[in-house]
């Protein structure tokens, strides 16, 4: 019986990893609801921290989410049209093109915050306004909406489509809008889902670009651990997580492209993939 | 592709071009250059090899990186080959779980482990209730291995995973029909194929524990990692050129890996003709 007993010892293993990685969430949340944590769950339940956390971060709150749909806007204009001039041209200037495109996540949040402040920090009613921290949500989601078009658009014949619509007459806009686009659709549903992700959570590009005027929600968390009690903290993380789940349940449901090859299917089980690749 | 078309591409990538000209390309020139424009000009980018305080900073955060990949590739290797390999109910959950983590911040990764680690987390009462004794481990190196295994542990997992699926598992059929043991075929087999995924999964691994701001950030220890070292010179002590130069080097140390990773899993990015 030699299979079972290697069954059940890795299955232990990788429920003990699971607890690793689940408890202190559990824990938190409790936290967020318990009156007093240092008695316990015992002390009672209560709201009192969601709505003092409420009273003093709620527009950190909305700031994010203003960010965030701006954020998406922005990588829609940008992203889709550059992900089909990506997938139509296969020369040296479209690859470098791309490197640079997707540079904002290979280097720390940290240089690119410092590189906007130097060059831009002198412009004070730009500076102090969330436009600042918009622009470096943007140069960070950008790269994942590109890919996730690219991805689509790859794995699909387009350019038959496209020589169908034009031997039809099609411009080459009415293609763009009228082929393109909704044959896009999947990808862009996912890309969209993973930049309001990644723009709701950023922190370490927005740690540097915030002034006390523009925080946003990690941001506020930051403030919250360092100088709150641990039970508004965790109220606070719980709001956040709250504010997620939908999105994370979207990507796991819209994350891989119906339409996509099976080879690259593989790489995307649960829809998360691209986030492993997010700045921490 | 007539000139019509070469001009409508030209206008539609125009202005992902011209936002990524004026605030990432031309601000990181900046940068690169403020790095070299001290009194000492470029030589300032050997100042993290000759100042005590930024290779000690630059040593431990390599240290620390290379222990959380190998410990994170280890653990994630037996538990992503177990669920690519098994179907058993609650498998979904489970990856499910195994996976949330993904989404959060380096912030609340630093706050999970003071929930585990920190005065009133789970340890220290643990420990107090068996040995009498408060184990608070949050803020101190310790802390920062664990946060880091935190959101390492997920990443590889989901790599490890997409590698298993590929193994073919006839090699391994072949091989225990010639009679290799479990731990054989593990070795000699399981392994290498999966070394590439091993090696690109462990890259990014490594890129993001070098580059982790808000996880240290919250948990504030004594150790100054590289991204600490380089907010504290910038605010703290007001050293631009420091700043930078730290900055660059840090991102050339990141890109290096990702570009490993990248060249090694095969882009799906560039794989469009």
């Amino acid at each position: 019986m030699r299979r079972p007993w290697l069954f059940y010892s890795q299955l232990a293993f990788t429920l003990c990893v699971c607890a690793f990685l689940i408890v202190p969430v559990i824990m938190s949340m409790m936290a967020g609801v318990t009156e007093n944590y240092f008695y316990g769950i015992k002390s009672g339940i209560t709201l009192r921290w969601i709505y003092e956390v409420l009273d003093i971060y709620l527009d950190t709150i909305y700031l994010s989410l203003m960010i965030a749909v701006a954020c998406l806007a922005v990588t829609l204009i940008l992203g889709v049209p550059t992900a089909y001039v990506l997938a139509k041209k296969s020369g040296r200037l479209a690859r470098m093109f791309e490197e640079f495109l997707v540079l904002p996540v290979a280097i720390p949040g940290l240089a690119i915050a410092l590189a906007l402040i130097i060059t831009y920090g002198g412009f004070r009613d730009f500076r102090s306004s969330w436009g600042f921290i918009l622009v470096g949500h943007v140069l960070y989601t950008l790269p994942f909406m590109v890919r996730s078009v690219l991805a689509v658009l790859s794995s699909i014949d387009f350019k038959t489509l496209e020589e169908g619509a034009a031997s039809l007459g099609a411009s080459f806009w009415q293609r763009f809008f009228g082929v393109i686009l909704p044959n896009c659709r999947s990808g862009i549903l996912a890309g969209s889902l993973m930049v309001v992700t990644l723009s709701v959570g950023e922190f370490n590009l927005t740690w540097m670009l915030h002034t006390p005027l523009t925080k946003t929600l990690p941001v506020g968390l930051a403030d919250s651990y360092a100088s709150m009690r641990l039970e508004v903290g965790s109220a606070y993380t719980l709001v956040f997580l709250i504010m997620i789940m939908p999105l994370l349940a979207g990507l796991q449901m819209f994350g891989t492209p119906k339409d996509r090859k099976p080879e690259a299917q593989s790489d995307d089980m649960t829809g998360k993939t691209s986030l492993k690749e997010k700045n921490l | 592709m007539n000139r019509h078309e070469y001009r409508n591409l030209v206008i539609l990538v125009l202005p992902t071009a011209i936002v990524c000209i004026a605030f990432f390309i031309l601000p990181m020139a900046k940068l690169v250059m403020i790095g070299g424009s001290g009194e000492r000009g470029l030589v300032a980018y050997l100042d993290i090899l000759t100042k005590p305080r930024h290779f000690e900073s630059l040593i431990a955060t390599l240290l620390l990186s290379i222990l959380v990949t190998v410990t994170a590739l280890a653990v994630a290797t037996i538990s992503g080959l177990f669920l690519e390999r098994n179907r058993f109910r609650g498998r979904g959950l489970l990856i499910s779980m195994l996976t949330f983590p993904l989404a959060f911040p380096g912030v609340v990764i630093g706050f999970m482990v003071i929930m585990l680690g920190g005065r009133q987390g789970l340890v220290s009462e643990i420990s107090k209730a068996v040995t009498g004794d408060k184990i608070v481990f949050a803020y101190s190196i310790v802390g920062l291995f664990v946060g880091y295994m935190y959101f390492s542990i997920p990443r590889v997992i989901l790599t490890i995973m997409a590698a298993a699926e590929k193994l073919d598992p006839a090699l391994e059929e072949a091989a225990r029909s010639l009679g290799a043991p479990q731990w054989r075929v593990v070795l000699d087999v399981i392994l290498p194929a999966l070394k590439p995924g091993l090696i690109a999964s462990g890259a990014i691994c490594f890129a993001t524990s070098m580059g982790a701001f808000g996880t240290a950030f919250t948990l504030a220890t004594n150790i100054d990692v590289l991204p600490m070292t380089i907010y504290t010179e910038f605010t703290l002590n007001a050293n631009i050129v420091g700043a930078a130069t730290l900055s660059i080097v840090l991102g050339i140390i990141t890109w290096t890996a990702l570009y490993i990773a990248r060249s090694l899993s095969g882009s799906n990015a560039v794989a469009a003709g």
